[in-house]
């Protein structure tokens, strides 16, 4: 063949994309290759594929959806720690003489993957999937408000994944960080696919990122049970509903401002260039309006979970709840203000740094007053120190000196010493694992049951809370410690061999955090195993206040046979102290969403549309993108979009809890 | 509905559940709300990035060497036109009658497509004067900026005659009213912008 045609047919797409001269990614390949084969096989083994596609990838039940994110949230994850493991340990070992074992373009795609990875494809799916299982049960609704959308959404974010797992074997990821400033992102510094993979991955993960955004807030607003107001809505279902209206009122900002880089990337404009009036710092100003109520989007709902946590495991209303409701607001509004403070050394000048530094330090008023409410909910409180009740603590340790590492860093001098060092990779981490993680944690472990009618083994995820607890500490208190001492970030190679001691122990620390990953797996595995002796059949296995554990677990596919009517905060709370009877006749048919395979046949064509624009296949994204706008259409020629379980099933349904209760007494 | 359901709770403090079958207010048109003011906030970084680039010639042209604006008037007549024969065409939906209905959405989409070809020109006779959007960063944002105002005409259009071939098929039934209000909330909502990039960027353009 001719070398125009073949350039005409793979664009840029050579063997040389694939990685077979790299032992690491070539042995990851391999391990990844047989990992999924065998998954493949077993699936055609057991022949479950009809039931994957007609009871999950097609579903659109909040319920599975939110399981699903969670899923695809744990196996990210995997992948960013193996990157974790992966710096650590170059780190540990490049001193002097000593190269470490990566070469520098290979670390640099690893600590871009890691960040990106983390924020993108492990924290946001934990948050969107806790709120997708939680929220509509908290709000005695039967479903979102446009389940469609929500499969959509998912799959959406699946395909930015994929996008993103793709460039470790095919060609390369960005090596720029994980926010991808120009002017190294743009053309004239990385020429090649690794910022393409970067943009397209976020933007196809960032349209699913919205649209659930969006589907979540109508959902709060709109299909709240009878009787339930604003103040009277969990605290999670409040959180959900200010961190939705954050991703609907800053994704979009990360949207325009990727498809500016794109431009210049693809069009060749001039929008951050250093040349022909661009301007780069313009870029870093816009993705941190972006970035900065991003880091509120991943905490607020995290504080949600620890408050419905606190409240239930000290067997009291939780303290404050209106000032609780006021401060997340509060923080949701100041999140906006503070941008600057990602770049002090900008040269703004004194007068705006000053004001970034003062909204920065203003956030921990609200957030102060959080962690009081808590402790006054804990004081007098009859505290069972069940699992997530042990990351809530934990968290309550952690987070406030991180927070307070934060207060540091927001003083503009202070900043001009510590920015870009190893101070702020501590400080950062420091919030989000003990802010984020540890809360997604207690989520899942809260609400595990409610999921699939069993708890999760307590020992296990005992183990694996103080190991990511411990292991948290060991790893970042040295980086806190080179940070002071003037280290910088996203060095592949050291020469002063007196700082090697603190990276070593960092080192450990990650293989102590490595343990918490596996305790919390193998609590997973021993928890199916041992499912019987942890079942539920109570459906409020920990005394639950909110209307989630008023039905059964796992809630069938309508949630509630009758729409609850709520009378109080804490609304099951209220039922169960007013000796409320479950109905156990007079059901009527209830009309649900019908389950459609358009999500999964969107998602799939844009990650192929991505895939092709990132390697400069234009027929190919040509077909994908009329393939896209055609299917899309066809869809909304569907207006068979419902349909109704009938009043024999629902009988069926709730005769056997009737039945399940009563062997329980 | 609300009011309804709140009244059942006043009548009653210790009823728990509906007996009935609850329908939430339907939350498309709030939903749709919500996607137009996240629509406008990439418009709101491509305004924002104007203001700071739209002076940044790099020595090349200005707004005022290169702005044709009895061509722009023009253009901004055919789009405002198109918002009132799309409100026509929301009043014969209303009415329930499907012909007018049809033709006005067709001579909306008409003006639509005047609105395109007539930006598209204005393009091409740039470029061909050596004002592309590579020429300066001035000229990124202009093309950007107008360039999105206008894919947004373009999807806006394709909606059109999707929803023409449905309101063909099904007649006027609710959901093809609501779409239909979906649609014309779309349709004003690009005017609203495009008064912003005529104002913003044409009129001060050649001050």
């Amino acid at each position: 063949m001719s070398p125009d045609l073949v350039k005409f047919i793979f664009g840029r797409l050579t063997w040389e994309a694939i990685p077979l001269h790299e032992p690491i990614l070539l042995g990851t390949f391999i391990v990844v290759a047989l990992g999924g084969l065998t998954t493949l096989g077993l699936l055609t083994r057991y022949k479950l594929w009809g039931y994957l596609w007609r009871e999950w990838l097609t579903s659109v039940d909040h319920k599975k959806i939110g399981v699903m994110y969670i899923i695809l949230a744990i196996v990210m994850l995997l992948r960013g720690f193996a990157d974790a493991l992966m710096m650590r340990a170059q780190q540990a070992m490049a001193f002097g003489d000593n190269a470490g074992y990566l070469p520098s373009s290979h670390y640099d795609q690893i600590f871009t993957a890691h960040g990106v990875i983390m924020i993108f494809f492990v924290a946001m799916p934990l948050v969107t999937g806790l709120m997708n299982l939680a929220v509509p049960l908290q709000i005695g609704a039967r479903d979102v408000a446009f389940p469609f959308l929500n499969n959509f959404s998912f799959w959406m974010t699946v395909g930015g994944a994929v996008t993103v797992m793709l460039s470790l074997f095919v060609g390369e990821f960005a090596r720029t960080g994980w926010l991808a400033y120009p002017p190294l992102s743009n053309l004239a510094y990385s020429p090649d696919v690794g910022v393409d993979y970067y943009i397209w991955a976020l933007q196809i993960a960032g349209v699913g990122t919205t649209l659930s955004g969006i589907n979540l807030v109508v959902t709060i607003i709109k299909m709240r049970a009878p009787g339930m107001s604003l103040m009277k809505m969990p605290v999670f279902t409040w959180t959900s509903l200010c961190t939705n209206v954050l991703i609907v009122a800053t994704f979009p900002i990360l949207t325009a401002t990727l498809a500016l880089l794109t431009a210049d990337r693809y069009l060749y404009t001039n929008f951050f260039t250093n040349d022909f009036g661009g301007n780069p710092m313009m870029y870093v100003n816009l993705i941190w309006i972006w970035g900065h109520p991003e880091v509120y989007i991943l905490i607020l709902p995290a504080f949600g979970v620890f408050s419905e946590v606190v409240s239930t495991f000290c067997g009291k209303r939780l303290f404050g709840y209106s000032s609780m409701v006021y401060a997340t607001v509060v923080i949701t509004i100041l999140s906006y203000l503070v941008w600057l403070h990602h770049f002090f050394t900008m040269g703004s000048g004194a007068s705006v740094n000053s004001f970034f530094g003062i909204t920065t330090m203003i956030i921990s008023i609200p957030t102060g007053a959080k962690i009081f409410n808590w402790l006054f909910t804990m004081y007098r409180g009859r505290i069972r120190y069940e699992v997530p009740m042990l990351w809530t603590l934990g968290f309550m340790v952690t987070f406030v000196i991180g927070g307070m590492t934060g207060v540091l860093l927001a003083v503009p001098p202070a900043d001009f010493v510590l920015h870009n060092s190893l101070f702020l990779i501590a400080h950062f981490h420091n919030v989000i694992i003990g802010g984020v993680v540890f809360g997604m944690f207690a989520g899942i472990t809260y609400w595990f049951p409610k999921a699939f009618g069993f708890k999760l083994d307590p020992f296990w995820g005992k183990v694996s809370f103080w190991c990511w607890l411990v292991g948290f500490w060991v790893a970042f208190t040295p980086l806190y410690v080179l940070g002071l001492m003037g280290v910088t970030r996203r060095v592949s190679r050291f020469e002063d061999p007196s700082l090697q001691i603190w990276f070593v122990i960092a080192a450990i620390g990650a293989v102590i955090i490595l343990g918490g990953i596996v305790a919390f797996i193998v609590q997973i595995v021993v928890s199916i195993r041992n499912r019987e002796a942890l079942r539920d059949e109570t459906g409020d296995p920990w005394g639950g206040r909110t209307l989630e554990w008023s039905t059964s677990s796992p809630p069938p596919a309508y949630n509630f046979a009758f729409t609850p009517v709520v009378h109080q905060l804490d609304a099951w709370w209220d039922m169960k102290q007013r000796g409320y009877g479950r109905p156990t006749t007079g059901f009527i048919p209830i009309h649900m969403p019908a389950n459609t395979g358009a999500g999964v046949i969107l998602a799939g064509i844009s990650t192929v549309l991505g895939f092709a624009l990132i390697w400069h296949i234009w027929w190919l994204a040509a077909v994908s993108f009329v393939a896209l706008v055609a299917a899309a259409i066809a869809h909304t020629f569907n207006f068979k979009r419902d349909y109704y379980i009938p009043a024999e099933e629902v009988v069926r349904v709730e005769d056997a809890r009737t039945e399940a209760l009563r062997s329980l007494t | 509905m609300a009011s309804h359901a709140h009244a059942l709770i006043e009548a009653d403090k210790n009823r728990f559940h509906m007996t009935e079958e609850h329908h939430p207010e339907n939350g498309t048109l709030l939903g749709f709300w919500i996607y137009l003011m996240s629509d406008c906030l990439i418009f709101a970084v491509l305004f924002a990035t104007y203001a700071v680039l739209g002076r940044s010639y790099a020595a090349g042209p200005s707004g005022a060497d290169l702005f044709d604006l009895p061509l722009v008037a023009v253009n901004t007549g055919l789009l405002l036109f198109s918002s009132i024969t799309y409100g026509f065409a929301m009043l014969s939906a209303q009415a329930g009658r499907k012909t007018p209905t049809l033709v006005w959405l067709a001579i909306t989409g008409l003006f639509g497509l005047g609105f395109l070809s007539l930006e598209l020109y204005e393009f091409a006779k740039l470029i061909h004067e050596g004002a592309g959007p590579q020429r300066s960063a001035f000229l990124s944002s202009f093309f950007t900026l107008v360039g999105t105002h206008g894919l947004h005409v373009t999807f806006g259009i394709i909606w059109l005659v999707t929803l023409m071939v449905q309101v063909g098929r099904r007649g006027l039934d609710e959901a093809m009213k609501r779409r239909l209000m979906c649609l014309s909330m779309f349709w004003h909502f690009l005017d609203v912008i495009w008064i912003g990039v005529f104002s913003f960027v044409y009129l001060l353009g050649v001050l």
